[in-house]
């Protein structure tokens, strides 16, 4: 008889929000996190405000043109630097992208689930967490000790060792995007794998092949430690007297930031800001760019 | 593949005689051909890529033989760098790594998941998110000698006055037993730890976002709030692969270079104070194998050796975490 | 099932009139038996129809005729698979070759992202076919039934095409380098019953000049546009799921006066 009441203790419950107990808990972590977020983009901002006052102030045409000035010098900029980094990445795109490239054929195409591949995607991603600086030990240990000279296709070898797993990983996982049903068509039709690759798979999947690889270049771009000591640096042109010197030391925007910033001449220190400014302007452009080819089209 | 192929006796070849005007042709032998060798490029490229993988253990592992030799574990223990008296200790280095990075880890790894729950728990609208996810990836895109100059005019003046006022008032604590005289450990770390966030933020993003829609309703059923559905059951849910990101963060800064060797100091020395110059594995590589002479070479190459088992075994740790999250999640 | 009903499942045809014989005692992926004891002869100019519950193997029965299966790992399979009195799995023969032979659609249109003009001549320039082009392609479409309607806009991709319309595309590019054999893989399993219907016409249609080996789940279709018929069921007993061939032959005798009671079973519907 009773148990058709309700039992006093059950009142009817509230609907409406109550600020006290786990409510008011659920609202401090939540700015907490809001704090923490646009705390989080403040590095960033600071970065790019300092890049634009300090790196914009000094920039100039000379600044691209001339020679990286010494001691008390005024003036100078790093023409040969943006040339030397536009080489080496240069040198390792083409020894990374076509390597890549055809490994990922393999790795998505021709023996998706053989041991081979696993091995290589177990590779890949193993040195996609290699340290840059090891990459400069192993172009140091393999090119310079070799040839007995820091040169741009050392650093260059070095740059390829860590673009290659990103061209592999990505262009792998492009070439995996291509439907099936499209590629069942064209074997359907007699082709061979490799009318297959390169009328079906590579067409349909280079928009996104091409954000990886233009990744790849952007992390290039903006290594510094595996060209330390690989390409080391050069305060002359690539291009002397008419022949490139390939085969010997060779500047970087990245190297130079380095040197000219623990340098205590203001010169050399603008300097460093706006080669900072151009490199990340780079970076930045080839990200841009790399989303916009990025948009697949299927 | 094999075929188990009960036969007649077929042994024609396969050239069909039955159409002559047939528009059907076999692939011409040039085909056929290009076919091979392009197959055989790919497989070449497979082979390159587990090459490079041998050829960088060996480089390294084979150069350091001579430094093994000569110093063996010594230069593990030893805690003098003096290339003038030919003394190669790398503890202080070690430790440097490893304080420098777990310091990082500790900042990077707090503002990095909390970013990952801001950007897929429902905080935001999608065009905000999105926002702040470019923020992130524009944090991983900006090259490390660039934090690094930046960490030398920004944040060692701008966190100065503070460490003063840390050693005046808490000098007794080992943490805060020294001034910052420019560059040190505590710099170099908060730089790192913004460097590896953007890592930990996109793994955990991953592993939280493989948390199923049902579990989330589910704690929604039973009348969790926003948040105790978060930290009671997407959090622990996703926690094998935010823990997998946290170790790729850590392998990350483990191997960073140029922020520690234009912020850590370069002092050999092994203190527990944050404001103190410090060493790293990578910084000492940097400053030194430009200069190096024969007997160096090896120094340093045991040295990367060093760096590079550290790093490989946080990193294959790591990735298998994250890959066995995965299979957790998809079973 | 016993042995002795099997030897029934498929009688004697003609050779003269045997463009494919496909005797294929066991279909494997890895360790997976998918298919048993199925023998399906496919005669000229005729359409031969695979029906049966879904999971029976009719489309691994098909997709083994052109060697598409050598696409999957762990596919290997005992028996034999003869075009033209060859073995189409014998030493030294290329898949690739086969598939320019035995041409194929498939169950969801899928055309390259090319124009309707180069979706169409992609066979004849794989072949190296020396003839107008155009002309081909023209007669392709009309063979397709789509002529009238692209005719204005063959640089159109194949892609801006209506579903049915693709899939008409679809067989106008494995009809254009005319294959001995066209093998249709639920070619009307994602059309609306208008297309379906232009389809199955188009079928009939092409049988004049063409030998079609047709998977459908659809039985009117069957009855519909298949000559012969081969009905397969699935055998879940003994924890796996294996396919085998029930019973073939003329399609009004399978519908009609079936010998086996299974297919009796499954044409009255009393199970899917």
């Amino acid at each position: 008889m009773s148990d058709t009441q309700p039992p006093p203790s059950r009142a009817t419950p509230s609907l409406q929000r109550k600020f006290e107990g786990r409510a008011l808990r659920s609202m401090v972590l939540s700015g907490l996190v809001w704090f923490l977020a646009i705390l989080t983009s403040v590095p960033l901002l600071s970065v790019l405000y300092m890049l634009i006052t300090q790196g914009g102030a000094r920039l100039n045409m000379e600044v691209f043109t001339e020679l990286p000035p010494a001691g008390f010098e005024m003036d100078g900029g790093f023409g040969n630097a943006l040339v030397g980094t536009f080489f080496m990445v240069g040198i390792a795109a083409l020894i990374a992208i076509p390597v890549g490239i055809m490994a990922a054929i393999f790795l998505a195409e021709l023996g998706p689930s053989s041991k081979l591949a696993t091995a290589a995607r177990f590779a890949a991603k193993t040195l996609t967490g290699v340290p840059s600086i090891l990459a400069g030990v192993f172009a140091y240990a393999l090119v310079v000790i070799t040839t007995g000279t820091y040169s741009a296709p050392a650093g260059g070898v070095a740059l390829a060792v860590l673009m290659l797993p990103i061209v592999v990983l990505t262009a792998e996982e492009a070439m995996r995007m291509v439907p099936k049903v499209m590629k069942d068509a064209a074997y359907g039709m007699g082709c061979t794998h490799t009318q297959v690759i390169w009328q079906i798979v590579l067409p349909t999947g280079m928009p996104a092949i091409l954000t990886g690889v233009m990744l790849a270049i952007a992390r290039a771009a903006g290594e510094t430690a595996p060209l330390l000591f690989t390409a080391l640096f050069s305060n002359y042109w690539l291009l002397q007297e008419g022949h490139l010197a390939v085969m010997s030391p060779t500047a970087s925007m990245a190297v130079l930031i380095y040197n000219f910033s623990g340098m205590p001449f203001d010169n050399q220190l603008e300097l460093a800001w706006a080669a900072s400014l151009v490199l990340v302007m780079i970076v930045l452009i080839v990200n841009i760019v790399s989303r916009i080819f990025g948009k697949p089209k299927f | 593949m094999t075929y188990k192929i009960k036969r007649d006796a077929m042994e024609k070849p396969f050239a069909l005689d039955v159409d002559t005007d047939s528009i059907c042709q076999p692939p011409s032998s040039s085909t056929l051909l290009i076919d091979r060798t392009f197959r055989m490029f790919a497989r070449l490229g497979v082979f390159v890529v587990l090459a490079l993988v041998v050829a960088l253990v060996l480089e390294i592992g084979v150069k350091a033989i001579p430094g093994i030799q000569k110093y063996g574990l010594d230069m593990l223990t030893g805690t003098v760098w003096d290339v003038g008296q030919q003394q190669f200790g790398i503890l202080p280095a070690i430790w440097g790594t490893l304080y420098s990075s777990l310091i990082a880890l500790l900042i990077g790894g707090f503002f990095g998941i909390s970013m990952a729950i801001f950007l897929t728990q429902d905080f935001l609208p999608a065009r905000l998110a999105a926002v702040f996810r470019t923020i992130v990836e524009l944090l991983a895109a900006i090259p490390s000698v660039v934090y690094g100059l930046w960490g030398i005019f920004v944040v060692i003046p701008f966190i100065r006055p503070l460490t003063d006022v840390l050693n005046e008032s808490f000098g007794w604590i080992p943490f805060f037993s020294s001034t910052l005289s420019g560059p040190g450990l505590l710099p170099a770390a908060l730089v790192l730890a913004i460097m590896i966030l953007p890592t930990i933020a996109a793994v955990s993003q991953d592993a939280l976002r493989s948390v199923p829609l049902k579990t989330k309703q589910a704690a929604y059923g039973m009348g969790a709030t926003h948040w105790e559905a978060i930290l009671k059951v997407m959090v622990p849910t996703a926690a094998t692969g935010i823990f997998g990101s946290l170790v790729l963060g850590l392998g990350r800064a483990l191997g960073e270079t140029m922020a520690l060797a234009m912020l850590v100091g370069n002092s050999n020395q092994i203190s527990l104070s944050l404001f103190a110059p410090a060493n790293t594995l990578a910084a000492l590589l940097a400053l030194n194998f430009p200069e190096a002479g024969p007997n160096e070479i090896g120094v340093l190459m045991y040295a990367a050796l060093v760096l590079m088992v550290i790093t490989l075994m946080v990193n294959i740790l790591g990735s298998m975490m994250i890959m066995y999250a995965q299979r957790g999640v998809k079973a | 099932m016993s042995s002795t009903m099997q030897q029934q499942a498929t009688p004697d045809i003609q050779s003269a009139t045997l463009v494919m014989d496909c005797k294929l005692d066991k279909i494997f992926y890895g360790n997976f038996l998918a298919v048993r004891d199925s023998h399906v002869p496919i005669e000229k100019n005729k359409i031969t129809g695979f029906i049966g519950p879904s999971g029976c193997g009719k489309s691994t029965v098909l997709r083994s005729l052109n060697r598409m299966n050598d696409l999957v790992e762990g596919f290997r399979f005992d028996g034999y698979v003869q075009f033209l009195g060859q073995d189409v799995y014998g030493k030294g023969v290329d898949p690739v070759v086969v598939r320019r032979y035995i041409g194929m659609v498939f169950q969801q249109p899928n055309p390259f992202s090319m124009s309707i003009f180069d979706n169409v001549a992609f066979g004849l320039r794989l072949n190296r076919y020396k003839g107008d082009i155009g002309d081909r392609v023209k007669q392709a479409l009309q063979g397709a039934a789509l002529w009238d309607e692209v005719k204005d806009k063959l640089k159109v991709s194949g892609l801006a095409l209506s579903g049915g319309q693709q899939q008409r595309l679809c067989i106008a590019r494995a009809i254009a380098t005319q294959p001995q054999v066209l093998l249709m893989d639920e070619p009307c399993s994602a059309l609306d019953p208008i297309a379906t219907r232009r389809v199955e016409e188009l079928m009939v249609e092409l049988k004049k000049d063409y030998t079609i080996a047709l998977v459908t789940h659809n039985m009117q279709q069957a009855t519909r546009v298949a000559d012969t018929t081969a009905f397969f069921s699935v055998d879940i007993s003994e924890g796996s799921r294996t396919g085998y061939l029930v019973e073939f032959g003329p399609t009004y005798q399978i519908f009609e006066n079936p010998r086996e009671k299974l297919t009796k079973d499954y044409i009255s519907g009393q199970f899917s």
